[in-house]
């Protein structure tokens, strides 16, 4: 039976992270917590947007109101990247080398490891950023599409068009496939190996509301996502990724959405975290369901695995926050 | 969708104005004045904002139009971020107020906060207040449909810069906006000197509160019609909870066609003065309506004139129904509600007014009565 440890903080909890075995939490107001031998606190930001694992190093990525980016070490420590007075960063993303892109407006901006930023000039606001898995290489969304960018280059940027806002963007974990969250309720993917003249769009509607929340699963075999009473899970193991298939819905309850996703790092299990704080676990092979813990006091807005798989941290809305054990 | 909490909604003010019109002196009253009330403000640029506030959020107008065929669905992309970003420490104000550029069209600006589904749950368009400048006005009506489309959309008008006109300059000025749009309420002012009351607060489009209390609504053919800086109308302020939110928003293809401009115009509206105004206002007026004919039609009128309809508000009585009905519309969002009972002795009648473009008047009215209770067969819209 799991276990659930409460921490309750104040006000919105924008993110929770593990680093290694040390959980993290966000929040709006601009300090992180860290449960490390105890509850550690530092001020960060003044006004917390965004606060983000690097998947390419044991770090955190954060940005602000008070328009600064700042990279979180697993000791805590707080190393500011870029200082933008009087501009909201809501958007950061970590990448090889220790690059780090954050936007403000219409323009992306990378920060490589020496300290150099390269600027990216956009048609449209920067709604999104990912780093590719290899190469560095960027893609930020925007109204009516994304633009990839080598960084070390000063080519044109590659331009995927699909009409409507892009919100948020990631690549698969094998760099195969493009998805972006749009505006309308709705995923669209592009399939990036595709030959010439094949169509490369992938079109996944059907949400009720907004998608916030995606994971991709172990391999990247599944991408689930939020945006509906049930995590959808789209199959992306097949050469053309989940066109012509439909998604699984998991953890379905009536019209109870889902905030938010988190797939486990080793096993092909999904924790669904839902608007009235309930969190479900869900093993994909099976479909069977199991309660992480019961509804609390506001949605879900993040979860997080421990590096074993033992832990699952989780952020909400109204501050109550907490970790659940599951191996007991 | 179930929330666990539902907090009251945030309200939201839109200032629109050429550049000149006053708009950042009237936002350095409103955050410097005390009026017990803090504000988030969300300008194009800091600018000449004398104030320094952690709650000032600078943000680059993003039109988004929805991708669903509509060429008027469109929204504020970065408002829905900055809102959401807001939103999630909502013990900081009491209120939002976004600053439009000069060239701003209102319209993404209103239905951003009706269509975003997030933004609609935490926050309430409270009114679109446009300031202009009394002396350049006739000017800017030349040499754009911004300054015009700015008007007809707002819900409060300040025609500010009075001490650079002459009285005469200043009643053709208030014709014209009046002509423009008849349902607003018009303040004149020097240096953008209103009462805040005036201005904050005025829940222009809480269905509960938006037509109640104005004794002015449709009645063009008051002289009083214009309030001045000490205005003592009863501005209402009882807020009660929507029961129901009709929110019918289907799309089917868009009548764009403007070939035949030749048909004859009747002049339901006041006539400006000026003849660059190109927007007008029907304003109609019936007996008790069938439900049944009513819905459909005004469903089909928003449908197909959507693009030309920048506002509509309306009081209906139906008949056998107790209660008055409100509706109120931006383009073809329309939204419709119980609002109170009839009071003994009011006059059980219906009241519509349309401001936009290219609307035919003849037809809309008289499907408009074709809807009454007593009408002898329903008409084609």
């Amino acid at each position: 039976m799991p276990t659930v440890a409460p921490l309750d903080l104040e006000g919105h909890v924008v993110a929770t992270h593990f680093l290694g075995e040390t959980p993290f939490f966000a929040t709006a107001a601009g300090t992180i917590h860290r449960l490390d031998e105890g509850e550690k606190v530092s001020e960060v930001h003044q006004g917390l947007l965004t606060c983000i694992k690097d998947p390419f190093s044991t770090s955190l990525l954060t940005g602000g109101e008070d328009g600064k980016v700042f990279r979180i070490a697993a000791d805590g420590t707080a190393t500011l990247l870029a200082d933008i007075p009087r501009k909201w960063i809501s958007v950061v993303a970590g990448g090889p080398q220790n690059a780090v892109a954050y936007a403000i407006g219409k323009t992306s901006y990378v920060r490589l490891s020496d300290g150099t930023v390269k600027e990216f000039a956009e048609d449209r606001s920067v709604e999104g950023l990912a780093f590719a898995a290899k190469g560095l290489r960027i893609a930020a969304s925007r109204y009516n599409g994304v633009s990839l960018h080598w960084v070390g280059t000063t080519a044109p940027a590659q331009d995927l068009e699909w009409k409507g806002a892009h919100t948020g963007v990631t690549f698969s974990p094998d760099g195969r496939f493009l998805v972006t969250m749009m505006q309308e309720n709705a995923l669209h993917g592009w399939k990036l190996d595709g030959k010439p003249g094949e169509n490369r769009h992938m079109r996944m509607t059907g949400y009720p509301a907004k998608v916030k929340s995606l994971s991709w699963s172990v391999k990247g075999k599944w991408l689930a996502s939020s945006g509906a009473p049930a995590a959808i899970v789209w199959p992306f193991a097949s050469k053309d990724g989940p066109m012509g298939r439909a998604p699984l819905e998991l953890g379905t309850r009536a019209n109870i959405m889902v905030t938010d996703v988190a797939f486990h790092p080793a096993e092909e299990v999904l924790a669904i975290g839902f608007i009235d704080g309930m969190i479900l676990g869900v093993r994909l092979s099976d479909e069977k369901e199991a309660l992480l813990r019961r509804p609390g006091k506001g949605g879900i807005t993040s979860m997080s695995w421990s590096a074993d798989g033992k832990r699952l941290a989780f952020a909400s809305e109204q501050g109550d926050c907490g970790i659940i054990d599951i191996s007991a | 969708m179930t929330e666990t909490s539902t907090p009251k909604p945030v309200p939201v003010t839109v200032l629109t104005g050429y550049l000149g019109a006053g708009k950042t002196t009237l936002l350095n009253r409103i955050l410097s004045e005390s009026h017990g009330k803090k504000y988030a403000v969300i300008v194009n640029e800091f600018g000449e904002i004398g104030i320094d506030n952690d709650l000032i959020v600078e943000s680059d107008e993003e039109i988004y139009e929805m991708n669903n065929g509509c060429v008027c669905c469109t929204v504020r992309g970065d408002l829905i971020r900055v809102v959401e970003g807001l939103m999630r420490r909502p013990g900081r104000f009491d209120g939002i107020i976004v600053e439009t550029t000069g060239l701003a069209d209102p319209v993404p600006v209103a239905q951003t906060f009706f269509m975003d589904d997030d933004v609609r749950a935490k926050t309430e368009l409270d009114a679109v207040v446009a300031l202009v400048d009394a002396k350049h006005l006739p000017l800017r009506l030349k040499d754009s449909r911004e300054a015009e489309d700015q008007i007809a959309f707002a819900d409060v008008v300040l025609i500010n810069k009075t001490d650079l006109v002459t009285p005469e300059e200043l009643a053709v000025v208030e014709d014209v906006v009046r002509a423009i749009n008849p349902t607003a309420r018009i303040y004149k002012t020097s240096r953008s000197g209103v009462d805040l009351a005036r201005v904050l607060d005025q829940g222009a489009f809480n269905l509960e509160r938006a037509l109640e209390n104005d004794p002015h609504f449709l009645d063009h053919d008051h002289d009083d019609h214009v309030c001045g800086p000490d205005c003592g109308h009863d501005h209402g302020h009882d807020h009660h909870a929507h029961h129901h939110h009709d929110h019918d928003h289907d799309h089917h293809h868009h009548d764009h066609g403007h070939a035949g401009h030749d048909h004859h115009h009747h002049e339901h509206g006041p006539m400006s003065p000026i003849h660059d105004v190109t927007v007008k206002s029907i304003s109609l007026r019936g007996g008790e309506m069938n439900p049944e004919r009513f819905f459909p039609w005004i469903q089909k009128i928003t449908q197909t004139e959507g693009p030309n309809i920048l506002r509509l508000k309306g009081i209906i009585a139906f008949k056998g129904d107790e209660e008055r009905y409100v509706v109120q519309g931006v383009h073809m969002i329309i939204e419709g509600d119980h609002q109170r009972p009839w009071k003994d002795g009011e006059k059980r009648e219906s009241r519509l007014v349309f401001i936009g473009r290219d609307l035919d008047f003849d037809k809309i009215e008289k499907s408009f009565l074709a809807c009454q209770a007593n009408a002898s067969a329903p008409m084609p819209a």
